[in-house]
């Protein structure tokens, strides 16, 4: 069984998702990730796969590397597999271990009124598409939602955003190009308050890790927000690209370190990316992933689940 | 960029120079070293394989294991074998008879659009007339976003209100011509390489436009998909060259290495920073030396000669020579590093100074503030130093809004400075990084 909205939300109740979508999002999570399955099934299937011998072991390996899940990672899971001793089903066992390393099923805590989601991540992830899919999902399941447009650094972001809380009939705050983000992460969380929403979405400008001027500015922004409204931010989530290599561990632990985030969300599953760079960082620093990006539909965006993924990655 | 790597690089190859010769453990466990800091740097594993495999055997010949200096030979093995995996002399891009058409795909976010403005920007320093065609029709903003940039850099963007991206093209190019440009580039959507449709849209974009230059903008933060990537827009659309971005975070930018490897197409131009004037044209030997920790001086010699005004660059060096710096050539020296982009980025050109810099953090607000000061400062004293005295140096500091001691700490900078200067004269003529090549 996948993981529902209602579900990550915490609902008792909820619109229920019928098994047809859920099979149907299992399968494209399956189909998008094709090219590692036809890998490791290709070159790691149980009948082939023999515990005693070292070249297969350094199959496995090099599968799990293709797959972007990180020289250290890797290495545990074959730890981990080898002191089995027993495999039985290989991409079960294997599938059983990343789901463990993936942790205990995530939820967003968005219990109070409102709560605020400050969203961060380097450029190009996807972070205002992110915004607008989880705005329309909040809104499916009866929340009023206000989005924020913290981004006044890149050309035309509030447009895309504000774009995107119309699709979602979500409340828009925005600011001129080249205003503060933080007065504009206070004035959403203001609004969000004054109007009786429930959760307010802050974007920010997307921004590399290594510049710390600009880290220390999110920083700030989170500050701004933590004085506004005890609690907040009830949930900052590192929005990663699943594309992307070992580089996110680095973008993780510095976002992680600048804004306190609180659970990713693996965007672009839909492409052939694996997305492995997400048990690195699981593995590494704890981090659970809370939602995933498979395609560019507003239906695309959905709660994350350890045995979907990890069992995707590595079987049929 | 490569930090990381070139740091593992150094820790193994130090150990090997250590040793004064190479055995075959060592020279195994080298290999290994470097394999998993080429893994790490998400460098494709197959490449990493055929590259390490390479190394291993040039490694093992005859010359090295008699050499005295095994260790540096092992570096000069593993850097000659990074600039021919990356490709082997610059590679500009093609000019053929106006328009040139520059045609810019890849994946969602991984910067096309910017990148667009920044090539645009790029083209009109080398003394061409761009324009911009806004033919990303998918993403929402993203016209808005082009034309916003076209306004800032003051280039043309062309636009149609149309679904087909197609009749964009055309029209765009057409326009252009028209007015007069002789460079068009085309901005895209951002597409999946195994979304099927808009593949093939972008390869009938590829038809129509019939461009000179085929470009895929690639993040330098892809792990090891980049491989893929490449591989299915370079069968769908042939490009001729790769644009990396986002190379000033510290991605190790194993993609690189990979891209070349499996289509044979180099990489041409490299983004450095978030200012449009931060993109740079890519040279394979500077970036293996680079990865080696061996700094890059040529870069770092353009970036001077493209910032200062022949005469003025007389006019200063003798100056110099003469052990006299006024506050007048501290301006003009200000404004020439200002024009050589963020000092961070200039520092680490500098054959050593990489490693060493890599925690340090230069507050590009300080020199504003110097700068501030001196501004202050009336013309005839920034002439003649000398003048300011005490009643000077409080209304200097008021001026500027900084405190005496900083007006002081200024002067005193510029004495030590003035010294150096003389001795320098004394000695050697100032050549290298003023001087003419």
């Amino acid at each position: 069984m996948s993981r529902s909205w209602s579900e990550l939300l915490g609902d008792g109740t909820g619109p229920v998702e019928t098994e047809a979508e859920r099979a149907g999002f299992f399968g494209r999570l399956r189909d998008s990730l094709g090219k590692s399955r036809r890998a490791l099934t290709g070159e790691l299937a149980a009948a082939a796969f023999d515990p005693g011998n070292e070249e297969d072991w350094e199959r496995l390996e090099e599968a799990l590397i293709r797959g972007d899940v990180g020289v250290p990672a890797t290495a545990e899971l074959v730890r981990r597999l080898e002191a089995r001793g027993d495999l039985g089903d290989l991409g079960e066992a294997l599938a059983e271990e990343i789901a463990d390393m993936l942790g205990e099923p995530a939820t967003l805590n968005l219990e109070a009124k409102p709560s605020v989601i400050l969203v961060v991540g380097v450029n190009g992830t996807g972070k205002t598409t992110t915004i607008g899919k989880l705005a329309q999902k909040l809104r499916e399941h009866d929340r009023s939602v206000l989005l924020g447009a913290a981004d006044t650094f890149r050309a035309a972001a509030e447009e895309q955003l504000e774009i995107w809380a119309q699709r979602a009939k979500a409340d828009f705050v925005g600011a001129a190009h080249g205003a503060d983000p933080a007065a504009v992460a206070y004035d959403a969380v203001e609004a969000a308050r004054a109007r009786g929403h429930d959760v307010a979405i802050v974007d920010t400008a997307g921004r590399l890790h290594t510049q710390s001027n600009l880290m220390e500015e999110l920083a700030k922004v989170r500050r701004v927000i933590e004085t506004r409204l005890d609690g907040a931010p009830h949930e900052t989530l590192l929005v990663v690209d699943a594309t992307t290599g070992q580089n996110g561990l680095q973008q993780a632990r510095l976002f992680g370190e600048a804004a306190q985030v609180t659970g990713v969300a693996l965007t672009k599953l839909d492409g052939s990316a694996k997305g492995g760079i997400a048990v690195a960082i699981a593995y590494e620093l704890g981090l659970p992933v809370k939602l995933i990006g498979v395609g560019e539909g507003l239906d695309d965006l959905r709660p994350f689940d350890a045995h979907d993924f990890a069992r995707a990655l590595v079987s049929g | 960029m490569f930090d990381t790597l070139s740091d593992k690089l150094q820790a193994t190859l130090g150990d090997l120079r250590g040793k004064g010769r190479l055995d075959e453990d060592t020279i195994s466990k080298a290999m290994r070293e470097i394999r998993l800091a080429l893994l790490e740097a998400d460098v494709n594993f197959e490449v990493v394989k055929s590259f390490v495999a390479g190394v291993r055997e040039r490694a093992t010949g005859q010359d090295v294991l008699k050499s005295l200096t095994p260790g540096q030979q092992v570096v000069k093995i593993v850097h000659e074998e990074l600039t021919s995996l990356m490709g082997s002399g610059d590679s500009r891009l093609a000019f053929g008879r106006p328009p040139t058409v520059i045609l810019m795909a890849g994946l969602q976010g991984s910067g096309k659009t910017t990148t667009s403005a920044k090539l645009a920007l790029l083209l009109r320093k080398d003394g061409k007339k761009p324009a911009l065609v806004a033919a990303d029709l998918q993403r929402p903003a993203a016209i808005d976003q082009l034309e916003q940039l076209g306004r800032q850099i003051q280039i043309p963007v062309y636009r149609k209100d149309t679904q087909d991206p197609v009749e964009v093209v055309k029209y765009g190019i057409q326009a252009a011509q028209t007015a007069g440009q002789d460079v068009v580039i085309l901005d895209t959507a951002g597409r999946l390489h195994i979304d099927e449709e808009l593949m093939q849209e972008l390869a009938r974009v590829r038809n129509a436009a019939k461009p000179t230059n085929v470009l895929l903008v690639l993040d330098s933060m892809t792990g090891q998909e980049a491989v893929n990537v490449a591989e299915s827009f370079f069968e769908r659309i042939a490009f001729d060259g790769v644009v990396l971005t986002k190379l000033d975070g510290d991605a190790r930018g194993g993609a690189a290495l990979s891209v070349k490897a499996v289509t044979g197409k180099p990489i041409k131009l490299v983004s450095v920073g978030e200012k449009l004037d931060q993109l740079e044209y890519f040279y394979p030997e500077r970036m293996a030396s680079r990865i080696l920790g061996m700094g890059d001086v040529l870069t770092l010699i353009e970036k001077a000669e493209a910032a200062v005004e022949d005469d003025e660059q007389e006019a200063m060096e003798a100056r110099m020579r003469a052990g006299q710096f006024s506050f007048d050539d501290f301006l003009s020296a200000q404004k020439m590093l200002k024009n050589m982009g963020p000092i961070q980025g200039v520092l680490k050109l500098i054959p050593g100074l990489g490693n060493q810099l890599k925690d340090v953090d230069i507050d590009e607000r300080q020199l504003a503030r110097v700068e501030a000061i001196v501004l202050s400062m009336t013309p005839q004293e920034r002439r003649m130093p000398h003048l300011i005295n005490g009643s000077r140096r409080l209304r200097i500091a008021r001026g500027s809004g900084q405190t005496i001691q900083d007006v002081n700490k200024l002067l005193t900078a510029r004495k030590q400075m003035e010294k150096m200067m003389k001795q320098m004269g004394k000695g050697k003529a100032l050549s290298g990084f003023a001087g003419k090549r």
